[in-house]
C-alpha cells in the first residue's frame, strides 16, 4: 500500500471548500430547528392533552425513522405530487440544498424540542410561582422566565444534539450536495485514494467538532453564570453608603 | 395503499436490516465491554488507546465511517495481510463494511455506558465478593457484571435505537436493506413519496418493537423491582 501524502495537500483547499458548506447547513438548520423547536417544547409541556398530540406525533415520527428517510422524503418524495410541482415552492423544493436544510432542521426541531420540553419540566415550580406571585401574565413569564431558564438548563445537552446535527450533515452527500464528505467523495473518484481523503475528511470533521464543544461551554459559563459565581468580599475602605448591609457584614 | 406487487422485496430488506442491526449489536457490544474495562484499568496505554478511540469515533459521521470501511478497508486489510506473507486480493461486502462501521460506533459509545454503569457499582460489592473467597474474575462475572447490565440496559436500549437508524447508511454502499429495497421498487414504479413512506414506517414499527423489548429486558434485568412490585 502507498500512501500519498501530496494528494492530501493538494486537494486540502477544496476540502476546505466542503468543509464550509458542512458548516452552512448545520448553521442555517440549526437556527431554523430551534425556531421550530421552541413553540413545539412549549405545546408538548402543555397540560391539555390535544394541544400534546401533534408534537407528539411529530416528535415521534422524526425520533424513529432513519435521517436518510426523511431527506430522500423530501428531495425525491416531493415531485411524486402534481400539485408540489407546480406550485411556487418548486424552485426551492427542487435544489438539494433547500431539501437538505428543510429535512435537517425537521429533523434537529424534534430532537430539540424533545430536550427543550425536558428542560422546561425540570424549572423548579417555585421560579414559575415567584413570577406569577409578581403578576407577570402567562406569555411575559414564557419570554422572561421559561424560556432563559430553560435554554440554560438545556445548553449541555443541545451542544451534543449539535455534534450529532454535524455528524447527520455528511447525509447531504447522498443528494449530490458537495459539502465535506461529498467533496472527498468526489476526489476520491478523481485520484482513487479513499483512505487518505476519508482520512483527512475526518480530521476536518473532529476539528469542526473540537470548535462546537468549545463554543457551547464557553456560553454555558456564560448563560448559567450563577453556577459560577464566586462571592467576594467588598474592599474594607470603601464608602460605607455603597456597602450593601445584606451581602458583607463586615 | 397500492405497493404494486413489491411488499415482498421490503419485507426481505427489512429482514437484512434486522440481521444488520442486531450483529452490529453483538459485535459492538463487546467493542464497548472492552472499551470501558479499559478505560478503568491500570494501564495507562490502555486508557490512553480507549479514550482515543471513543473521542475518535463519537466526532466522526457515521456515513463516512462506512464509506472508509467499504472503499479503504480492503486496501488495508490487504497492506496488513501482505505483511504477514498473504498477498491474494480480500474484497469487503456491504454487509461485513456495515457491521465493521456500525459497531465501532455503537462501541464508542457504549464505552461511555459500561463505564458510567461500572463506577456506579459500589467498591463494597467488590470486596464482599473477595471476602467470600470468590477470585476477582469470578467476583466480576457472578457480581458485578449482573448489576452492570441492569445499569446499562436503559442506555444500550437508546444506543441500538440509534444503530437502528443508523443501519440506513449502509444501503449507501449497496446493502439490500429496507432503503435500497425501496429505491428499487421506486425506479420501477415512479412513486418515491409512497415507498419512502412505506420505508419510513417500517423503521417506525422496529424502533417501537426495540423500546418495548427494552423494557422487558429492563424487567428481566431487575428482578428486585419486578419482584417488589406484586
Amino acid at each position: 500500500m502507498t500512501w500519498e501524502w501530496d494528494v492530501i495537500w493538494q486537494y486540502f483547499p477544496r476540502l476546505l471548500e466542503g468543509a464550509w458548506l458542512t458548516m452552512e447547513l448545520v448553521l442555517v438548520s440549526g437556527l431554523i430547528g430551534i425556531t421550530i423547536a421552541i413553540p413545539l417544547s412549549l405545546m408538548r409541556a402543555s397540560k391539555l392533552p390535544w394541544v400534546r398530540v401533534f408534537p407528539f406525533i411529530y416528535i415521534y415520527f422524526f425520533r424513529g425513522t432513519p435521517l436518510l428517510v426523511q431527506i430522500f422524503l423530501v428531495y425525491y418524495g416531493a415531485s411524486q405530487f402534481d400539485a408540489v410541482r407546480y406550485s411556487i415552492f418548486w424552485p426551492i423544493l427542487k435544489q438539494p440544498y433547500w431539501c437538505a436544510i428543510i429535512a435537517f432542521s425537521l429533523n434537529t426541531a424534534a430532537y430539540s424540542a424533545e430536550l427543550f420540553r425536558s428542560a422546561i419540566q425540570a424549572i423548579p415550580t417555585g421560579e414559575i410561582e415567584a413570577a406569577e406571585a409578581m403578576g407577570m401574565s402567562k406569555s411575559v413569564q414564557v419570554t422572561r422566565i421559561i424560556i432563559p431558564r430553560a435554554f440554560g438548563i438545556a445548553l449541555p445537552a443541545y451542544g451534543n444534539e449539535v455534534i450529532l446535527m454535524l455528524k447527520g450533515s455528511a447525509l447531504a452527500s447522498t443528494i449530490t450536495l458537495l459539502d465535506l464528505t461529498g467533496m472527498a467523495r468526489t476526489i476520491i473518484a478523481r485520484t482513487y485514494t479513499p483512505l487518505e481523503m476519508f482520512l483527512a475528511a475526518g480530521m476536518v470533521y473532529l476539528a469542526i467538532s473540537a470548535v462546537i464543544i468549545a463554543l457551547f461551554r464557553f456560553m454555558e459559563y456564560r448563560f448559567n453564570r450563577y453556577q459560577y459565581y464566586h462571592h467576594t468580599d467588598m474592599p474594607k475602605n470603601l464608602d460605607p453608603l455603597l456597602r450593601d448591609p445584606h451581602i458583607d457584614q463586615k | 395503499m397500492d405497493l404494486q406487487g413489491f411488499g415482498h422485496l421490503l419485507i426481505s430488506g427489512t429482514w437484512v436490516t434486522i440481521q444488520l442491526a442486531l450483529a452490529s449489536l453483538v459485535v459492538g457490544l463487546v467493542f464497548g465491554l472492552s472499551g470501558a474495562a479499559a478505560k478503568l484499568s491500570k494501564n495507562r496505554f490502555a486508557r490512553w488507546l480507549a479514550t482515543g478511540y471513543t473521542t475518535l469515533v463519537r466526532g466522526l459521521p457515521e456515513l463516512l465511517l462506512v464509506l472508509t470501511i467499504y472503499f479503504g478497508g480492503s486496501q488495508l486489510l490487504m497492506w496488513i495481510a501482505s505483511s504477514f506473507g498473504y498477498d491474494d486480493y480480500i474484497e469487503i461486502g456491504p454487509f461485513v463494511a456495515g457491521v465493521a462501521a456500525l459497531s465501532i460506533a455503537f462501541g464508542a459509545y457504549a464505552t461511555e455506558v459500561f463505564r458510567m454503569a461500572m463506577m456506579e457499582i459500589p467498591d463494597g460489592q467488590w470486596e464482599s465478593g473477595l471476602a467470600c473467597g470468590m477470585s476477582t474474575r469470578r467476583t466480576f462475572f457472578r457480581i458485578i457484571l449482573p448489576q452492570v447490565w441492569r445499569l446499562a440496559i436503559p442506555g444500550l436500549g437508546n444506543l441500538f435505537q440509534v444503530l437502528l437508524k443508523d443501519t440506513a447508511l449502509v444501503s449507501v454502499v449497496g446493502l439490500n436493506d429496507i432503503m435500497r429495497q425501496s429505491q428499487v421498487a421506486i425506479s420501477a414504479t415512479k412513486e418515491p413519496f409512497t415507498f419512502f413512506m412505506v420505508a419510513a414506517c417500517i423503521y417506525l414499527l422496529l424502533t417501537a418493537a426495540t423500546t418495548g423489548f427494552t423494557m422487558f429486558m429492563e424487567r428481566l434485568a431487575n428482578p428486585a423491582a419486578r419482584e417488589s412490585r406484586r
